[in-house]
């Protein structure tokens, strides 16, 4: 399968702390691939990277072309998108708004864009509070906004920072069901969680980091069933959980 | 050394300048509008490069103490030795006033507000008849030294320059001490020196009150080698350019902004001379050159050209006080103490609850850690444990004394001591420096025996302890290191060397373990097994489980706000609503 | 004091409120959105009001090589800010941006200038040459630092007022100048009469606001203004651009300060270095508002004009001092109000 994303050797640094060390990872069209990791491992700071948020260093090829010294509007333009960990939502604006301002760069051809229509019925919750301001939604509403809103830019690259954060564990389920479901239209998508167990579920591969470097990576399945990911991100609590299930 | 050596080389330049002879005078007075200016610009080194203060108004300090000297000298015939301090206490005065106005702003309404003082006084100065309109005040004495009037700008050129060399000493030696490293630490964020007792209100006022002080010396030789004064070179384009010194020599070293001065003197005598022949009229042209000079520089170079020219960042070298008895500690706790106990802590933003009636304890000689999924509201709940959040409702109880409310500050001086997720070092400062800050409430020096040099024993005390600390986590060999050329990792245990430079009672950690290597989490465990040992309560936030389970005697945890359930790791491992909130529901 | 100087005085403070209200929002708008605090604003109202003043006088006016040179300037920082992505469409987009349109408007001015052209068309080209130097200004001195502090952002903000005042004095020399009212007629009401020229200026100033509230409420760009206010990192993921929001907010601002300028003229003598004065009393407006809300600052322009007035009319020597140091209640409020506990990023 081609390649549509391509990230090699990229390396953060804030000041003279590496945080992102030589990080290689790559994504094919319609697939989801997760990247794993305990807090401060990289991995806000390796998607912001490759967003263009944060400098890096670093090759980053999207659909062939190089995308590592362009400015993050125009890796927008380019067709990636990126929805951060705190959502970055305009608070003080009505939703519409919030979702309209997602198809900014189809500004002019606007039956280029998502339309209002298909998020409303992707996400019903939404068109309740159409009129409503950004920043008087739960926090499950946040993510649904933050998702259409991405999706407002037809991305053919979706890169989601924690979606789980924050949210109760049914919630959790329906924005994996969405990402889960993006795969079928095509879009690619890069998901980064501690919830590793939900992640590794909709995920058909992972990088696991450690230290600002991928220590691990392979399929889904496979990493589900590795010893060291399962010590480590899925096991700590759960190699004593099942014979405990009835201490309560 | 470079830096020293290029300034000790340019401060003997100019003190053998007056022994050739043959220099034009004029060259002297140039000279003397350099140091006029540089004098100013020290503190305005102090006051924005160091303290991160923005001031467009230190043209008004230098025309307050021009004025005062040249009120008393000619009304009451007063020697210019004996207004000189009165010069110093209005400049100072007027800027206690504006500061405990302004200060307290955020960042840019201080820059605003003292453009505006800034014009208004301009304005007062040419209406006031007592002040002689725009026409000024003139036939002031000349300064006497030792029975010589001092009028040619030969021997004027001397004392200015003197006083330069004595702004730079006191401004060394203030930077350097208790006050110096909470001016210092203003740029490593407020919360973090707030922590550590520091009152940072307090703290900026004293620098801009010290920056003022030194643009009232300047006026105060400006009056009396002019022997003239009007309020033109004390308006807002005075201000603008004085900053224009700083901005282009850098605003991170004293050095810097000397250079800046002598630099921006020089080079718009030639400007006056150059640029209206070129244009063929007459008019302040250098501005335009200045202008873009102004925006070049923040865009090439937001240093400076110091820093270019020596290749240095910090702004004061190593400092090695004598060795020294550290401070006495603090006497350990009887094991089993409650240190810390929170009841019903709350607290919502908006409608949403963030904690929601969180309780919990932590006793001498115990570790608790409060542990919960990302966004469960950890975080939170510590900020309002050390006075950084306001609580909703509830209350924390140190010591027995309820502390709800409480501003850090007060949290601190009853012997907490933290680190930040986000490691809050000063940069710029050496890591011994960093760790001293945290001994800031052990240590009584204010800012005039600080810049007076009175301060030895107590400095070399807080160092010796500092050190001590330092040895204790095991990084003593980086003592002189600027603390931003260390990993994250040592960064993280700077923090807590400088939390226990405060001889805490309880320190709390907000997530130590981050971002650090194996190797580097055991040895953090090591660390703080052996403070348990020592006696300190610990309260740790912590997200790597293996790190806890292994070290916490009880934990806390925590998710959606709530409490989930408390206990020692084993029962707390096995709790089923654990386990579901921790790896979450298997989608 | 009696009432009719009362009333007097009043009309008089709205009028000269007017002004500072049109100042104050464009200064509101740019901060929120580049986090600039415009200091050169009052050199676009001087820059107006003079170049009006040219072509009344019948010649070339000295902002038409400024706005060739800047236009210059601009096209070389934005060809190296965008040199990662240089394709035909963009160098083409850049050179008609910032090479061609100065060079039409300039070739007007040249043709239509010295023939003495009507004060419509000599407002149309004032607009028009004053309007794209906020553009360009952003993209020399503004755009590079995109990522500096508010305080760095001030700094340079003074830098370019600095040039931009020397600059005046090189175009436009030391001597003052003021232009023809608008209107003459005087309409009577009450004790006393209204001129043409005030209610040119008010009218103007609400259709500003009228304006400036539909391109915010109704247009997808002024809502991509507004969220880059909002969230300047939510913003850029949406691919609103930092350029892009910076030149436009900035033209804004070149906009309404040159239309500034062309009211203003007809009441005062405006010199190269009158505009600072001016823009400052919006500032002390826009700093009343928090240099957030429109309508605050809105409202407290007229309270300054208002201020000023009377101050000019009580202790005439003092006025100025009297309306600068009206922020010092609103900064001791703020002050009270303010946190005292808290970062700054």
């Amino acid at each position: 399968m081609s390649r549509l994303f391509e990230a090699q050797d990229v390396t953060v640094a804030y000041g003279k702390i590496e945080a992102v060390r030589g990080v290689s990872l790559a994504v094919e069209p319609g697939r989801v691939v997760t990247v794993l990791g305990a807090n401060g491992a990289g991995k806000t700071t390796l998607l912001n990277a490759l967003m263009g948020v944060l400098p890096a260093r670093g090759a980053i090829r999207f659909d062939g072309r190089d995308l590592a010294r362009l400015p993050v509007e125009e890796r927008v333009a380019a067709g990636l998108s990126l929805i951060p960990e705190r959502r970055e939502l305009f608070a003080t604006m009505s939703v519409e708004d919030n979702l309209r301002l997602g198809a900014f760069r189809f500004r002019g051809r606007p039956q280029e864009g998502g339309s209002l229509e298909a998020m409303f019925a992707l996400f019903p919750r939404l068109k309740e509070r159409r009129r409503q301001l950004a920043g008087t939604l739960s926090g499950g509403e946040r993510q649904m906004l933050a998702m259409a809103r991405a999706l407002m830019g037809r991305p053919r690259l979706l890169m989601l920072d924690e979606p789980s954060l924050g949210l109760a564990p049914l919630i959790v389920a329906e924005v994996m069901r969405t990402v889960a479901d993006l795969r079928g239209q095509g879009v690619a998508v890069l998901l980064v969680e501690q919830n590793a167990r939900a992640a590794l579920q909709v995920a058909d591969y992972g990088y696991v980091m450690d230290g600002g470097s991928v220590v691990l990576e392979g399929e889904s399945r496979a990493l589900q069933a590795d010893k060291r990911v399962v010590e480590t991100y899925l096991g700590v609590l759960a190699a004593d959980t099942e014979p405990a299930r009835g201490v309560g | 050394m470079r830096q020293s050596l290029l300034a000790a080389l340019g401060l003997l330049l100019v003190a053998a300048l007056p022994f050739v002879p043959g220099v034009p005078p004029f060259w002297f007075t140039l000279l003397n509008y350099a140091g006029l200016s540089a004098i100013v610009v020290v503190g305005l080194v102090v006051l924005t490069g160091i303290a991160g203060i923005m001031s467009f108004g230190q043209a008004m300090f230098v025309g307050i103490g021009a004025y005062a000297t040249a009120l008393l000298s000619l009304h009451l015939g007063l020697s210019p030795w004996l207004s000189l301090p009165v010069s110093l206490a209005a400049s100072g005065l007027a800027a206690l006033v504006i500061g405990a106005i302004t200060l307290r702003l955020s960042g840019h309404y201080l820059p605003l507000g003292t453009i505006a003082w800034n014009i208004s006084f301009f304005y007062v100065l040419g209406n006031t008849d007592a002040l002689g309109r725009y026409d000024g005040l003139s036939g002031l004495p000349p300064i006497v030294l030792f029975g010589f009037p001092l009028v040619e700008s030969r021997h004027l050129f001397a004392l200015i320059w003197v006083c330069v060399a004595l702004s730079i000493l006191v401004t060394q030696r203030l930077l350097r001490s208790r006050t110096g490293r909470a001016i210092r630490a203003l740029k490593g964020g407020v919360i973090a020196a707030e922590a550590f007792g520091v009152d940072t209100g307090r703290t900026r006022i004293v620098a801009f009150v010290y920056a003022a002080m030194l643009a009232g010396l300047s006026g105060w030789l400006y009056a009396h080698m002019q022997r003239a004064i009007n309020p033109t070179p004390f308006g807002l384009n005075a201000s603008i350019e004085v900053l224009l010194m700083t901005v282009l020599g850098g605003a991170g070293s004293v050095w810097g902004g000397v250079f800046g001065a002598t630099l921006v003197t020089l080079l718009k005598d030639q400007l006056q001379n150059v640029l209206p022949l070129l244009l063929g009229a007459q008019g302040n042209f250098e501005a335009i050159v200045f202008g873009i000079l102004f925006v070049l520089i923040l865009q090439r170079a937001p240093d400076g050209l110091w820093p270019l020219l020596t290749r240095r960042a910090t702004p004061l070298p190593p400092h090695h006080p004598a060795p020294a008895a550290p401070l006495a500690p603090r006497p350990a706790e009887p094991p089993g103490r409650v240190l810390l106990d929170a009841a019903g802590l709350r607290k919502t933003f908006g409608g949403l609850v963030a904690v929601n009636d969180i309780d919990f304890s932590v006793k001498a000689g115990e570790v608790v850690a409060l542990i919960g999924p990302n966004g469960a509201g950890k975080s939170t709940t510590f900020n309002l444990v050390t006075g950084v959040a306001r609580l909703t409702a509830g209350r924390v109880r140190l010591f027995d004394r309820d502390v709800s409310g409480e501003p850090a500050r007060a949290i601190a001086r009853l012997g907490i001591a933290r680190t930040f997720q986000h490691v809050k070092l000063v940069g710029g400062m050496s890591v011994i420096e960093n760790v001293a800050l945290g001994a800031h409430l052990r240590g009584r020096a204010g800012p005039v025996r600080g810049a007076l040099g009175l301060d030895g024993a107590e400095e070399a005390a807080i160092f010796a302890e500092a050190r001590r600390q330092l040895a204790r986590v095991g990084l003593a060999e980086l003592a002189d290191r600027p603390a931003s050329s260390l990993a994250l990792g040592q960064q993280r245990i700077v923090e807590i060397a400088r939390a226990l430079c405060l001889s805490p009672a309880l320190l709390l950690l907000d997530e130590p373990a981050a971002g650090l290597r194996f190797r580097e989490k055991q040895a953090l465990g090591d660390l703080l097994r052996q403070l348990r040992r020592d006696g300190l309560g610990i309260l740790l936030v912590e997200h790597d489980m293996d790190f806890v389970m292994g070290l916490a005697d009880r934990l806390v945890v925590m998710n959606f706000g709530a409490k989930l359930c408390e206990g020692p790791p084993v029962a707390v491992r096995t709790n089923p609503a654990v386990v579901e909130a921790y790896l979450g529901s298997a989608a | 004091m009696d009432a009719t100087i009362l009333m007097l005085l009043l009309q008089d403070g709205v009028v000269n409120g007017a002004i500072y209200a049109l100042i104050a929002l464009s200064l509101v708008l740019v901060f929120t959105v580049t986090r600039v605090i415009l200091i050169p604003q009052g050199e676009f109202v001087a820059f107006g009001a003079l170049t009006l003043a040219a072509f009344e006088a019948g010649t070339v006016p000295g902002t038409v090589p400024l706005l060739l040179a800047l236009g210059a300037a601009a096209c070389a920082a934005d060809l190296v800010e965008a040199r990662h992505a240089l394709d035909a469409r963009r160098i083409l987009r850049i050179a008609l941006r910032d090479l061609v349109l100065p060079g039409a408007v300039a070739a007007l001015a040249y043709a239509l200038g010295p023939g003495k052209p009507t004060l419509a068309l000599g407002i149309a080209l004032t607009l028009a040459i004053v309007t794209p130097m906020g553009a360009y200004l952003h993209s020399i001195a503004f755009r590079p630092l995109e990522k500096a502090s508010v305080l760095v952002l001030l700094v340079a903000a003074v830098g370019v007022h600095l040039a931009l005042t020397g600059l005046g004095l090189v175009f436009f020399g030391a001597e003052g100048s003021r232009t023809p009212p608008l209107s003459d007629a005087m309409l009577p009401a009450g004790p006393l009469s209204v001129s043409g020229q005030s209610l040119w200026m008010i009218g103007l100033t609400l259709a500003i606001i009228v304006a400036l509230w539909a391109f915010f409420g109704l247009t997808l760009l002024g809502k991509a203004l507004m969220a880059t206010a909002v969230n300047r990192l939510g913003a850029r993921l949406m691919g609103i651009g930092p350029g892009m929001a910076g030149r436009l907010s900035f033209s804004v601002a070149a906009f309404i300060g040159a239309l500034s300028g062309v009211l203003v003229a007809p009441l005062t003598t405006i010199y190269y270095d009158t505009g600072f004065l001016i823009g400052l009393k919006g500032f002390v407006a826009a700093i009343i508002g928090g240099l957030a809300s429109y309508p605050a600052a809105a409202a407290a322009a007229v309270l300054v004009g208002i201020i000023e007035s009377v101050a000019a009319f009580e202790a005439s020597a003092f006025k100025e001092v009297i309306v600068f140091m009206a922020i010092i209640p609103v900064l001791l409020w703020r002050s009270a109000r303010a946190d005292p506990v808290e970062d700054e990023e």
